[in-house]
């Protein structure tokens, strides 16, 4: 569980976080979102007692990061926005060294190098210097070394970042399978990611909190982008067709559906549509309308 | 304790994975080799010189005349050498990223602060141990007096852990491994000739300037005196250098 009260940020002149507060369940995974810059490493470096905050307050599992950073910092697994790897160890010492630093037993430490190392698949490059080694693994080193203490809220700082797709993949499947044993809490700029792999997500944007969304209210949202026009009459159809949907909208090229429950999935819709012969192009699920509208609402170039 | 001995054996890893500390050892030990040699050349024609002119056996003493100049040359040295060494210890950290593991684990900024400390202490006592190769040679051919050279060589590392203390804090300023070096080596040469200050300033300042300096410590214990007050003078100078690394971080985290 994670709680965060009216937490604000400053530096010299600029408030990097801004009034933010949001809170996140046990077990659930929920992504930071926002454009470079808007303080999610800042708020992220506050949840981990790097940075103590100017006001407001965080707490993990009821404890408060600013009273007692010690506690925390041994529940609580992080990767920063740059894996910190010392390039003259090797990824057998590096993880060594880790897992003393987070005050694991001598005896218990060789059993938690071999679980972080198999949970992120570093076999292939154990014995190596963390210098020689490729982007992907030093970026599976990063999530290795936040895991080897079995921390219950995992903090990652833009995991995938610089990763080639099938990396990607491979990242976000990880992280997936990490809500059994821990609350994570994610940063990304690629909506597509939040999407797959989290429960909800908080948009900031200049340090202010935009939005907090859950999977249940994106779900709710689908843009089907046309490769032509859409053609009178299909929305009102579409409406009277499926009685789930609460609205439909045709705006050029893309069709935007709101339904009044997530559906398991779009197929009827979609099938119903391509009898229509609509010509689809592209799937967008919510997030990414809900997205631009509470990053773009107060600029008014939303319609 | 523990976890101050987690972070020093990493560190000492991280030195003797990289050049710098074998070659700082060379370095030193050519450098101090050099100087010895020299001395003893000296040494022996003063010796010579005394015998001819019939002073008593009693008179020369290898101690003032070797170790005394030799240690004191030593010295000047490490001022050069100990930046070096200690440079890296957190500017790297910063540089590379790393300190964000060190500060988000469980383990106290006074831990990792004095495992680095301990660290740089332990490469520094290993080159010095490694200098005593020449005091054998001397033992093997002549009769020097021990206790006076334990005595200098407890200076000529409490003299170094001071400039060690001192090296942290600059590092601790800055992320770049160079300007490290630089503080360090400045402050640690304007705290030596703060005497030379103290020989020719007012006169109130005199004894002020002369008691804050090294030299005036240093040359005690290298002339075989402990006095608890030069004792105290090292101990509480590496204490505050290493509380001063202290309060950078606390300061650099409200910045």
């Amino acid at each position: 569980m994670i709680q965060v009260e009216r937490l604000t940020k400053k530096f010299a002149d600029t408030l990097a976080v801004d009034d933010i507060s949001f809170a996140v369940e046990k077990g659930k995974i929920w992504g930071f979102l926002g454009p470079n810059g808007a303080g999610k490493t800042t708020t992220m470096r506050i949840l981990t007692g790097f940075l103590p905050p100017n006001e407001g307050r965080a707490l993990i599992n009821g404890i408060d990061v600013g009273e007692n950073p010690r506690a925390i910092q041994r529940r609580v697994g992080y990767l920063p926005e740059v894996v910190p790897v010392y390039g003259e160890l090797t990824v057998r010492e590096y993880l060594r060294f880790v897992a003393e630093l987070n005050g694991l037993e001598r005896k218990k430490i060789a059993a938690a190098i071999d679980r972080a190392v198999e949970k992120t698949c570093l076999q292939p490059v154990f014995g190596r210097l963390t210098r020689n080694i490729s982007r992907g693994f030093r970026q599976r080193l990063g999530i290795a070394q936040a895991i080897i203490h079995e921390p219950e809220v995992l903090i990652l700082d833009e995991p995938t970042i610089g990763l080639d797709p099938a990396q990607i993949i491979e990242i976000r499947e990880m992280i997936r399978n990490f809500r059994e044993s821990a609350t994570v809490i994610l940063s990304s700029h690629i909506l597509a990611e939040i999407t797959q792999v989290c429960d909800g997500a908080v948009i900031i944007k200049e340090g202010r909190l935009k939005a907090t969304l859950t999977r249940e209210e994106w779900g709710k949202n689908l843009e089907i982008v046309a490769g032509a026009p859409v053609a009178d009459g299909v929305c009102d159809a579409l409406r009277s067709a499926f009685p789930a949907v609460s609205e439909a909208r045709a705006d050029g090229l893309s069709l935007k559906l709101e339904f009044l429950e997530p559906p398991a999935d779009f197929n009827p819709i979609l099938s119903w549509l391509v009898g229509r012969d609509v010509k689809i192009r592209e799937i967008k699920a919510g997030l990414e309308a809900l997205y631009m509208k509470a990053i773009l609402a107060e600029e008014g170039r939303v319609s | 304790m523990r976890s101050a001995w987690i972070i020093a054996k990493k560190e000492l890893k991280s030195y003797l994975y990289s050049p710098i500390a074998y070659i700082l050892t060379a370095f030193f030990l050519l450098v101090s080799g050099f100087f010895f040699y020299n001395i003893l050349a000296w040494a022996n024609e003063q010796t010579m010189r005394m015998m001819q002119q019939g002073y008593p056996a009693e008179y020369v003493n290898i101690n003032q005349m070797l170790f005394q100049p030799f240690f004191s040359n030593m010295v000047v040295v490490l001022m050069f050498l100990l930046p070096l060494l200690t440079m890296r210890l957190f500017a790297d950290e910063k540089k590379m990223r790393t300190e964000e593991l060190l500060l988000t684990s469980p383990v106290r900024l006074s831990a990792i602060i004095l495992g680095k400390y301990l660290a740089a202490l332990i490469i520094y006592g290993g080159i010095l141990l490694l200098t005593a190769t020449l005091a054998v040679f001397v033992f093997l051919n002549g009769n020097p007096e021990l206790a006076p050279l334990l005595t200098a060589y407890l200076g000529l590392f409490l003299l170094g852990a001071v400039f060690i203390a001192i090296g942290l804090f600059a590092s601790a300023l800055t992320e770049n491994q160079v300007i490290a070096a630089a503080i360090s080596f400045s402050v640690i040469l304007l705290i030596w000739v703060l005497s030379w200050i103290g020989e020719s300033g007012p006169g109130a300042w005199r004894p002020i300037l002369s008691y804050l300096s090294f030299f005036s410590h240093f040359k005690n214990m290298v002339s075989g005196v402990i006095d608890t007050q030069d004792l105290v003078y090292f101990l509480s100078f590496a204490f505050l250098g290493l509380y001063l690394t202290r309060a950078v971080f606390e300061f650099r985290k409200w910045r």
